[in-house]
């Protein structure tokens, strides 16, 4: 297995080396330029422009550049004045190096942005999934079992509607009855800013009524979408032979529904597991921008508009990194859920 | 998902050849199908009107209304004047949501037809011919799907903020950034498909009638065109459809975000653009817009379910 993984890992590398060229470039290419907002000030002269523009070796043909961030520029001497003479060594180790690059926006290393921003995003993700998978499987192994029947019908229209909604819809709608509509009723309304009251005591409480609104929307979703991919499998494997052959052994209803179908049902869950989980890292873009909610989704969008290039290419690599090795781990998981398969 | 071969409709024509009027085609028996098939029909309905809303409504409301400014007009609620109210600069909402829905519309189906042509030749090259080429574009596949379509989008959307040309197309005036919006939703939402085809076509390619055209010298063209390319038209066409459903949706994100496609040329999408801050304020401006995807996602979403098992001789609702 360690040969495996490791196979996989190795087999990894030129993918990710392919979207880093991929990001880098066009993110360059579309005539972004990440210092634009701090050189509009007029009274910074030609020479400081230039200066300013040479310490974040924006001044190197893009190639270079881009061996810059892969392996540093610590070997090499770059012209800072603007005379043509080469007069400073660069400071960076490059990403292979451990070195990630430094965000033009905070002024700090990407690793502590992307550490600020990455738990808070783990906590709205990983509850909105958990909450996703509890409900999905409830629901969808339900309406498997009473296929057809009126709860069937309701459970099924209502996972379509929810399903076609943009997630906008959702999380407005949300704002405006619990938020707008209780507070002019007098209710207790829910907050739908932020992680914490502003000058609240940060407690656990107030982080869980922060998190419903958003929480309830991102997951909303999902479960309109998981419940009727859990059904459709539940359907397909209650009508297996080994089904009826439990059956005519004599099982119990309940062991054959949760031991026998539910088992082998949820074989494919784990697939949808394994591609969804990873995405989790890059946060919920739309949801955290209505809730302010200080995640990944915020990050990135913030380092769009004006471009912060280190901290996009360590964002994108950091996902594609985690759906690597998700599969990886899926893979693992099969071959222990399902004796057939084999590394 | 099993491919549609000839072979069960066929037998079922057979059996029936003793009453020559019921002879029925495998078209037709898939026709009969989907329409058999309720929400199916319900949402061709539903698209229906959307359809007559938004190209009727044009011939009431004209576009140049649509654009109009009155600033002093501004975010007024929905009143007889203005049936869905006005956006942050005083411009009708139910006019722009018809020109807009022309926009939104077009723009899922423009790029699904992209996206498909570029999935199903990616699908097909990589699966039948294989090689260096094919497992190169195998690669950039994966490569795609492990960044999210969103992030994917955005990455690519931002250059187009600041570009503020305009293109005249069939005597109407777009923004330049519709095209490049079809584009990039078209150009980076074709790597699903491509696996489904890969895998299909991969299967296809051992089966007797693909020995057999071989064997009598059809051209790998001719092969790949007329042999494999048919019987993997099922899960092509339920993909397209499912897939204007997510481009508009798509299309809605990004202006939502401010990434999408610029004033003054109305989508789904933009109209709430410029109203972000106060949304809670003014919810008809994310309203009407967010029903009418809603209702569009919905009927498209129908109608591709209908078709996948109008399709699946498995199904047998």
């Amino acid at each position: 297995m360690v040969q495996f993984v490791l196979r996989r890992l190795i087999n990894a590398v030129p993918l990710l080396f392919f979207i880093a060229i991929l990001v880098f470039f066009g993110l360059r290419l579309s005539g972004a330029d990440p210092v634009a907002y701090l050189v509009t000030d007029p009274r910074i002269s030609e020479a400081d422009r230039f200066m300013l523009r040479a310490r974040y070796g924006l001044n190197d043909p893009l190639w270079l550049q881009f061996v810059h961030w892969l392996v540093g520029d610590d070997w090499y001497e770059r012209d800072v004045t603007g005379d043509g003479v080469p007069d400073e060594h660069g400071k960076r180790l490059g990403v292979l190096r451990g070195d990630f690059g430094e965000s033009i926006r905070y002024r700090r290393p990407v690793t502590e942005v992307i550490g600020q921003f990455l738990p808070n995003t783990l906590i709205l993700g990983l509850s909105a999934y958990a909450i996703t998978l509890l409900f999905s499987m409830g629901i969808g192994v339900t309406a498997a079992l009473r296929q057809y029947s009126l709860l069937d019908n309701v459970i099924t229209t209502l996972s379509f509607v929810t399903y076609s909604m943009p997630i906008f819809f959702i999380a407005l709608l949300c704002v405006q009855l619990f938020s707008v509509e209780f507070l002019k009723r007098g209710l207790p309304a829910l907050p739908v800013q932020g992680m914490y009251d502003v000058r609240g005591d940060r407690s656990l409480g107030d982080l869980i009524r922060h998190l419903i609104l958003p929480v309830f929307c991102l997951s909303a979703i999902s479960i309109a979408g998981y419940s009727r991919y859990v059904r459709a499998m539940m359907l397909e494997v209650l009508h297996a032979d080994y089904i009826r052959t439990a059956r005519s052994k004599g099982l119990s209803e309940r062991r054959i529904t949760f031991v026998h179908a539910l088992k082998n049902a949820s074989l494919p869950v784990v697939t949808l597991i394994g591609i969804d989980l990873p995405l989790v890292l890059a946060g919920a873009v739309v949801t955290e921008r209505i809730f302010s909610w200080p995640g990944m989704g915020l990050l990135f969008i913030q380092s769009l508009e004006p471009i912060d290039p280190s901290v996009i290419m360590v964002f994108v690599l950091l996902i594609a990194l985690a759906v690597v090795i998700s599969q990886i781990a899926v893979d693992i998981v099969y071959a222990w859920l399902d004796p057939r398969v084999r590394f | 998902m099993t491919p549609i071969t000839a072979t069960p409709s066929r037998s079922l024509a057979v059996v029936q050849v003793s009453e020559p009027s019921q002879v029925t085609s495998p078209g037709q028996i898939m026709l009969r199908r989907f329409l058999r098939h309720r929400m199916a029909v319900v949402g061709l309905i539903l698209l229906t009107i959307i359809l007559v809303f938004v190209i009727g409504g044009a011939l009431i409301f004209s576009e140049s209304y649509a654009n109009q400014l009155a600033l002093g007009e501004k975010f007024k609620p929905p009143s007889l004047n203005h049936l869905f109210g006005t956006d942050s600069v005083g411009r009708d909402v139910f006019a722009r949501m018809i020109w807009g829905g022309q926009i939104s519309l077009m723009i899922g189906i423009v790029s699904v037809v992209i996206s498909i042509i570029v999935g199903t030749l990616v699908g097909l090259i990589s699966g039948y011919v294989g090689g260096w080429v094919g497992s190169l574009l195998m690669r950039l596949t994966d490569a795609l799907l492990s960044i999210p379509t969103l992030v994917l989008l955005l990455l690519f959307s931002r250059s187009l903020v600041g570009n503020t040309s305009t293109l005249v197309i069939l005597g109407r005036e777009f923004s330049a950034s519709v095209i490049a919006i079809v584009l990039i939703i078209g150009l980076l939402n074709w790597m699903r498909l491509a696996h489904i085809v890969r895998a299909q076509v991969l299967t296809l390619k051992e089966q007797e009638f693909t020995t057999a055209a071989i064997a009598v010298g059809a051209r790998q063209t001719r092969i790949i065109f007329q042999h494999v390319l048919p019987n993997c038209l099922a899960p092509i066409i339920v993909n397209a459809t499912l897939g204007i459903g997510s481009a508009i949706v798509t299309e809605a994100y990004l202006s939502f975000l401010g990434f999408g496609v610029l004033q003054p040329t109305a989508t789904w999408g933009n109209i709430l653009t410029g109203a972000q801050a106060r949304l809670a304020e003014v919810p008809w401006v994310w309203f009407f817009p967010g029903i009418f995807i809603i209702l569009t996602v919905l009927a498209i979403n129908f109608i591709g379910d209908g078709l996948r098992d109008a399709f699946d001789p498995r199904s047998h609702h």
